[in-house]
C-alpha cells in the first residue's frame, strides 16, 4: 500500500509550485481544515511502488492473453507515440476550428473507414466506450420510433447468450427486453424470434459472429422478418474483429451498429478502459447520431452540433468522446491500410480453427463441433468437471501459473463450465501451441493430482481470493489507523 | 504484414491440421451474397515512418497557441513521471481484472484511487471511475433517484450555473427513463444559486438537488446551506466538484449537517492531458448507505486462502454481467488508465503539492481579472468569490474577440453567448498555475488592441499568423 | 430423507410461505435456493409498508457471482422484515426456514395462494430440475 510508505512531511518537491499562494480570496467558511489525506512520499518512492504494481499484472505486453470476447491483440506503440505528439495532446477541447483542422482532419478519416469497413451510411465517434455506443443506438433507435409517432413499441429483443451490457442498455433507454432462446447449432431459434416479434417490438440486438462464437447463418432472413414488423437491428461489435473486411454489417441488414475501438482497431485495454464506442448507421437513422461529428466543407473541417442535427439524440461527454483513443484507433487503421482489414479477419479466423482443432485433438470438447470458429470458439469442461472434480475456474487459475492469461470463463451462461477463447490474429503458431501444450499437462495434472489444479494458482502474488469477505466486510479505501 | 507474425510456412501447416486449402474457406458459413468487396475508398497501409511525418504535419497545424479556457478541461502541470510509468506495457496493455490473481497490480492501484479520492471529497466510498464528468454526473441522478426512497418523484433540480453540457448530457442519459430535470435560475449579481429561486421548491417532492463547486461561472456555492435545504425537504445533495478545488475547499462529504450524498466530477485536473477532451474520467463516490446503489466497477481489499491481504472487484451483483437488464448501470468498460494517471499523479503530488496548484490557479485567475478589466470597458460580471475561473464582460462583440485573439495565437477564454444570452458579451477566462506573468501581460495587450481595432475599425481586422 | 419442512408451502421459484395462524404469512426462500446461490453477501428487503403481488419481485439474494430475485408467493401488505440479514445474510445459509425468513405480509387476496406446493410437490420439482 502506497500510504505505507508515507511520512509526514516528505514530498516530492520538484513537482509543485515553490511557493504557496494566497487564498484569501476564498473565504474561510468554504475551505476544508484540514488538509486532504494523501500519500506523502518522494518521487523515487512513487515510481518505484507503481513499477512493482505494473509488475504484479499479465498484459498482452507480457503474457498471452486469449479473454474471449476481449479482442487482446497486440497494440502497436506508434499509435501512443503519434496520438501523444504536442500539437495533439496539448489541444483544448473548446478551441477554435483555426486551431482544430490537423485533429479534425484525422477524426474525419476515422469516420470515413468506419463507414466503409462496417457498410454503414453515416458513423458518430462521440461514444466513449461499448456500452455508451450501445446507449446511443438504442437511444437512436427510439428516436426514430417517436419520431414516426410509433410509441406503442416498448421491447428490445435480446439472444439468451448476449452480452449483459446489451439488456442493461435496453434498460437504461426506458424498453423492456425479451430473451430470445439460442439452438443447439449456436444460431438463434428463428421460431421464437417469430412468435416474440409484433408492434411491441422495438428492435433486435445482435453480436454477429454471436458470442458463442459461430456466424449467424439465417441473418439475412433474420433482418428481413424484424424490418417486416417494423423493427430495427442493433449489431453490437464486440466481435467486429472477425469479419473486418468480409462481411459488413451494413449488407447483413443491420440499421444501427456500435464497434469497440479497444478491440477491432487495438487501442489499448488501459486495465479497463478508456474506450471508444463509435456508432454508425443506415440513412434513415443518421438525423439521430449522438454529436458532435466532424464534417468537411470545401476541405474545411468543421464540427457538426445540435444545430446542424436538430434531432440528434444530444451529447454523452463533456466534449467529443475519447478524441485520444480515436486518434489511436486511427494510426491502426492508416497502419493496416485497406490491404490489412481483411488480413485481421483472416488471421485471427486462422488462429481460432487452428487453435480449436489442435485442442479438440488433444482431448477437449467444443461447444459446438460442427460448426466453423469465428476468431474465438467455446470449448465446454462439463466432462472434466464431472468425471475430476476440476471445473473451469480450476484450469483457468492453473494456467496462470503457466504464464498465461485465463480465456474468459462461464460466458455465455448458457454453455455450461465454458472457457471462451481468442487468441487474435497478433499471436504467432508457437505461441497458440504452446497453449495446447499447457492445457494438456493441466488435463494431465487433473487426471492425476487434481488438488493441485483445484488449489492453483501457486505462483501468483496472491492465491485465490476471499470474495465473500470481500463482499461481506466491505473495505473500499483505506482509513489508515483509526 | 503488420502486426501478424505468420510465415507461409505457418500458414500451411495451420491450414493443414484443420483441414482447408485456403484461409477463405475458414469463411464458408457466411452467405456468398453478404461477402464484400474490395474495401477501396479506405486508402492502402502506410509505413509507420510515413504515418509518424503525416500525423507530426497535422500537430503542427493545430498549433501550440497560449491557452486560458477552462470551461471544464484544466491545462495543469503533469510530472513526466506520471505518464512514464502509466503506459508501461503492464498498465496500458491489460484489461478488466478478471483474474483477480494475474491483476494484483492494477487491483491494488484502483484501491489506492479510491481511497485517495475518499480522502480528497470527504466521502465514504468511491468506484473505479466513469467515462466523464458529464456522464457520471448523469449516473449521479440515476443513483439518487434509485436511492431516494422517500420521493415519489423522479424530478432532480439543476441549477443553470451548472455547466452547460453536463445539463444536455444528463439530459441524454436520463430522459428516456422519464426523470425530469428542472432549472433553477442563479443569482444574477454573485453568479451563485439564486435562493430566493430555491425557496419556490421547499416542501416540494424532487428527489435530489444538485451543488455544483465551483459552478460553471467558477463562482464557489454557499455549500452548507444548500446541502441542509436539500436534506430538510426530503433531497439527496448532488455535489459536482472540481477535484484539484476539493484539495482547498470544504470536501463534499463536510458539506452541511450530514454531508452531500453523492459526490462526482471531471478527474482531468488530475494528471490527464487535454488531448482534445479525452480520454478523461468521472469520478463518483457517495456515502456508505448508498453503495449498493453506485453504478461502475469498485475494488475491495480481502484476504487469500493463506490469510494474506488482496485485491478483488467486488459487489459485482450490481453490474451488468451478473444482473443484466436489473444492473444499476449498463458500464462495463470504464476509464482505468486514466486512474492509474491519477492515482501516479496524486501520489506525486500528495496534499501539499496539489494545495498549491490550487491556490497558484486561483491567484494567477485574479492577476488575469486585475489585468483585464484594467482595460476600459472589461468588467467582471459576478461578484461572488470564485476558485479559478471568472466571467467577464466585453465591450466588443465577444466571439469576435476570442476569432481575432485567436489569429494572435491566444485561446481567450469560452463564449458563454450560445448558453446564456442574457450574460451579454461575457466570456469566461481561465488561468491555471502554469500561466505565468508574462502570459498575463501577453493577453492583455492583445485584448486592449484587439478591443481598439474593433471599436474604431469593426469589419476591416485582418488576422495576423 | 427430504428436510423440507411440512408446515408451509412452497412456490417453483424457490420461496417458502408459512401461516402464523394471526392473519399473517412469513415468507423466505428454501434451503435448495440458497444452496445454489452460495455464501450471500446482501439481501434487500420490501419496505415495511409496501404491497406485494403473487408473482412479482420485491426482493433481491445475492451471491458474490449472482443476484436473484425473489418473488412473493402471495398478494398483501408487508406488516415487518427481517432486519437481522442486514448485515448477517448469512443466517439464510444457515437457516434458511427458521432465523433466515426475509419478510411478513398480511394477505389481502388469499387466492394468490392456490396455486402453492406442498413439500413432497416443492421436493419433485427440485428433483426434476436436477
Amino acid at each position: 500500500m502506497i500510504y505505507e510508505h508515507s511520512r509526514k512531511g516528505r514530498r516530492a518537491t520538484a513537482q509543485a509550485p515553490r511557493e504557496q499562494a494566497d487564498l484569501s480570496g476564498i473565504p474561510s467558511a468554504l475551505r476544508r481544515e484540514t488538509q486532504p489525506r494523501l500519500p506523502e512520499v518522494s518521487e523515487m518512492q512513487a515510481v518505484r511502488h507503481f513499477t512493482r504494481l505494473s509488475q504484479k499484472n499479465f498484459s498482452i505486453d507480457t503474457h498471452f492473453y486469449p479473454l474471449g470476447s476481449c479482442t487482446m491483440k497486440y497494440n502497436p506503440r506508434a499509435c501512443n507515440t503519434l496520438a501523444s505528439l504536442p500539437g495533439l495532446i496539448g489541444r483544448h477541447p473548446l478551441a477554435p476550428e483555426t486551431h482544430s483542422q490537423g485533429f479534425m482532419a484525422c477524426l474525419f478519416e476515422l469516420q470515413e473507414i468506419l463507414k466503409t469497413v462496417t457498410g454503414m451510411h453515416a458513423v458518430s465517434l462521440t461514444p466513449a466506450a461499448g456500452a455508451q455506443g450501445e446507449f446511443a443506438g438504442v437511444a437512436m433507435i427510439r428516436a426514430y420510433h417517436d419520431a414516426r409517432g410509433d410509441t406503442e413499441r416498448s421491447e428490445i429483443l435480446v439472444p439468451d447468450a448476449a452480452h449483459g451490457t446489451n439488456p442493461a442498455s435496453a434498460v437504461m433507454c426506458g424498453y423492456k427486453t425479451r430473451e430470445i432462446p439460442t439452438g443447439s447449432d449456436g444460431d438463434i431459434d428463428v421460431d421464437a424470434l417469430k412468435s416474440a416479434l409484433g408492434p411491441q417490438a422495438a428492435g433486435i440486438m445482435l453480436t454477429n459472429p454471436s458470442t458463442v462464437g459461430v456466424f449467424e447463418r439465417r441473418i439475412k432472413e433474420i433482418a428481413e422478418l424484424v424490418h417486416a414488423a417494423g423493427g430495427l437491428l442493433y449489431y453490437d461489435g464486440a466481435n467486429l474483429n472477425a469479419i473486418l473486411g468480409k462481411v459488413r454489417p451494413g449488407d447483413m441488414g443491420f440499421d444501427v451498429i456500435h464497434m469497440n475501438l479497444h478491440k477491432t482497431f487495438s487501442t489499448p485495454h488501459g486495465g479497463g478502459g478508456p474506450g471508444a464506442g463509435p456508432v454508425g448507421v443506415s440513412q434513415r437513422l443518421e438525423p439521430y447520431l449522438p454529436v458532435p461529428m466532424v464534417d468537411m466543407d470545401g476541405g474545411d473541417y468543421r464540427w457538426l452540433t445540435e444545430k446542424d442535427r436538430p434531432a440528434s439524440i444530444g451529447r454523452l461527454s463533456a466534449f467529443a468522446g475519447n478524441a485520444g483513443v480515436l486518434l489511436r484507433a486511427y494510426v491502426y487503421a492508416r497502419l493496416l491500410g485497406r490491404e490489412g482489414m481483411h488480413r485481421v479477419a483472416e488471421f485471427s479466423t486462422l488462429n481460432a480453427n487452428y487453435l480449436l482443432k489442435r485442442l479438440m485433438e488433444a482431448g477437449f470438447d467444443a461447444a459446438y463441433p460442427e460448426r466453423r470458429a469465428s476468431h474465438e470458439f467455446i470449448l465446454t469442461l462439463k466432462r472434466q468437471a464431472k468425471e475430476l472434480g476440476v471445473n473451469t475456474m480450476d484450469f483457468a487459475k492453473r494456467m496462470l501459473d503457466y504464464g498465461v492469461h485465463a480465456p474468459t470463463t462461464y460466458f455465455p451462461l448458457l454453455v455450461p463450465e465454458c472457457l471462451l477463447v481468442e487468441p487474435t490474429e497478433s499471436e504467432a503458431k508457437e505461441e497458440l501451441d504452446n497453449f495446447v501444450e499447457i492445457m494438456a499437462s493441466i488435463k494431465q495434472e487433473a487426471e492425476t493430482q487434481p488438488e493441485l489444479v483445484i488449489q492453483a494458482p501457486h505462483t501468483m502474488p496472491v492465491r485465490r481470493l476471499d470474495d465473500v469477505r470481500a463482499a461481506r466486510e466491505l473495505d473500499l479505501a483505506w482509513r489508515g489507523d483509526e | 504484414m503488420p502486426f501478424i507474425p505468420h510465415t507461409e510456412e505457418d500458414i500451411q501447416a495451420m491450414l493443414a491440421t484443420i483441414g482447408v486449402e485456403h484461409i477463405d474457406a475458414l469463411f464458408d458459413e457466411i452467405p456468398k451474397e453478404l461477402r464484400c468487396g474490395e474495401l477501396n475508398t479506405i486508402p492502402p497501409g502506410m509505413s509507420e515512418m510515413e504515418l509518424s511525418r503525416l500525423m507530426q504535419a497535422r500537430a503542427r497545424a493545430d498549433g501550440q497557441p497560449l491557452c486560458f479556457i477552462g470551461a471544464g478541461a484544466y491545462d495543469h502541470h503533469i510530472p513526466a513521471a506520471v505518464w512514464e510509468l502509466t503506459t508501461r506495457g503492464e498498465f496500458y496493455t491489460a484489461y478488466t481484472p478478471y483474474q483477480a490473481e494475474a491483476s494484483q497490480g492494477t487491483l491494488q492501484l484502483l484501491y489506492e484511487y479510491q481511497s485517495i479520492m475518499t480522502a480528497l471529497t470527504g466521502m465514504d466510498v468511491s468506484n473505479a471511475s466513469l467515462y466523464d464528468g458529464a456522464s457520471a454526473l448523469a449516473e449521479a441522478v440515476l443513483m439518487a433517484v434509485r436511492a431516494n426512497r422517500k420521493s415519489k418523484s423522479k424530478r432532480i433540480l439543476v441549477p443553470r450555473n451548472l455547466h452547460p453540457v453536463y445539463r444536455k448530457v444528463t439530459r441524454t442519459i436520463v430522459h428516456n427513463q422519464q426523470i425530469e430535470l428542472v432549472e433553477v435560475a442563479y443569482n444574477s449579481e454573485s453568479g451563485e444559486i439564486d435562493k430566493q429561486e430555491l425557496q419556490r421548491y421547499s416542501g416540494e417532492d424532487y428527489a435530489a438537488l444538485i451543488i455544483p463547486q465551483p459552478n460553471f461561472f467558477g463562482v464557489l456555492e454557499a455549500a452548507d446551506e444548500l446541502t441542509d435545504w436539500a436534506h430538510a425537504n426530503g433531497m439527496l445533495a448532488i455535489a459536482v466538484v472540481n477535484p484539484l478545488a476539493m484539495t482547498v475547499l470544504k470536501p463534499a462529504g463536510e458539506w452541511g449537517e450530514q454531508g452531500a450524498d453523492i459526490c462526482c466530477g471531471e478527474g482531468q485536473p488530475l494528471g490527464a492531458p487535454l488531448a482534445s477532451g479525452g480520454p478523461y474520467f468521472g469520478f463518483l463516490c457517495c456515502t456508505q448507505k448508498l453503495v449498493r446503489q453506485m453504478p461502475g466497477r469498485i475494488i475491495g481489499r480481502t484476504v487469500d486462502m493463506d490469510g494474506k491481504p488482496g485485491y478483488a472487484l467486488t459487489l459485482q451483483a450490481r453490474e451488468q454481467h451478473i444482473r443484466r437488464s436489473k444492473a444499476t448501470s449498463n458500464i462495463c468498460t470504464n476509464q482505468g488508465l486514466m486512474v492509474t494517471a491519477a492515482t501516479i499523479h496524486m501520489t506525486l503530488m500528495g496534499s501539499e503539492g496539489m494545495q498549491r496548484v490550487a491556490a497558484a490557479s486561483h491567484a494567477n485567475t485574479g492577476k488575469l481579472t486585475q489585468a483585464l478589466t484594467s482595460l476600459h470597458g472589461v468588467e467582471s460580471v459576478f461578484d461572488g468569490p470564485v476558485f479559478h475561473e471568472r466571467v467577464l464582460r466585453l465591450p466588443i462583440a465577444a466571439n469576435k474577440a476570442l476569432r481575432a485573439l485567436a489569429a494572435h495565437n491566444v485561446l481567450g477564454g469560452f463564449d458563454l453567448s450560445d448558453d446564456y444570452p442574457e450574460l451579454g458579451d461575457a466570456i469566461l477566462v481561465c488561468a491555471t498555475e502554469i500561466i505565468s506573468d508574462s502570459d498575463i501581460e501577453n493577453y492583455r495587450g492583445k485584448l486592449e488592441r484587439v478591443i481598439a481595432s474593433q471599436v474604431e475599425t469593426p469589419c476591416q481586422l485582418k488576422p495576423d499568423w | 430423507m427430504s428436510n423440507t419442512p411440512t408446515d408451509r408451502r412452497y412456490a417453483k421459484s424457490h420461496e417458502w410461505i408459512k401461516d402464523e395462524g394471526d392473519g399473517s404469512f412469513t415468507i423466505g426462500i428454501t434451503a435448495h435456493a440458497q444452496e445454489l446461490l452460495g455464501d450471500l453477501v446482501f439481501v434487500d428487503l420490501p419496505e415495511v409498508g409496501s404491497q406485494v403481488e403473487a408473482g412479482s419481485d420485491c426482493a433481491v439474494v445475492e451471491s458474490v457471482k449472482a443476484a436473484s430475485d425473489v418473488y412473493s408467493p402471495v398478494t398483501g401488505e408487508v406488516i415487518a422484515i427481517n432486519d437481522a440479514l442486514d448485515g448477517a445474510p448469512e443466517t439464510i445459509n444457515e437457516d434458511a426456514y427458521g432465523t433466515g425468513w426475509m419478510f411478513k405480509v398480511k394477505v389481502t387476496d388469499t387466492g394468490s395462494m392456490d396455486g402453492l406446493l406442498d413439500a413432497d410437490g416443492y421436493d419433485a420439482v427440485i428433483a426434476e430440475e436436477e
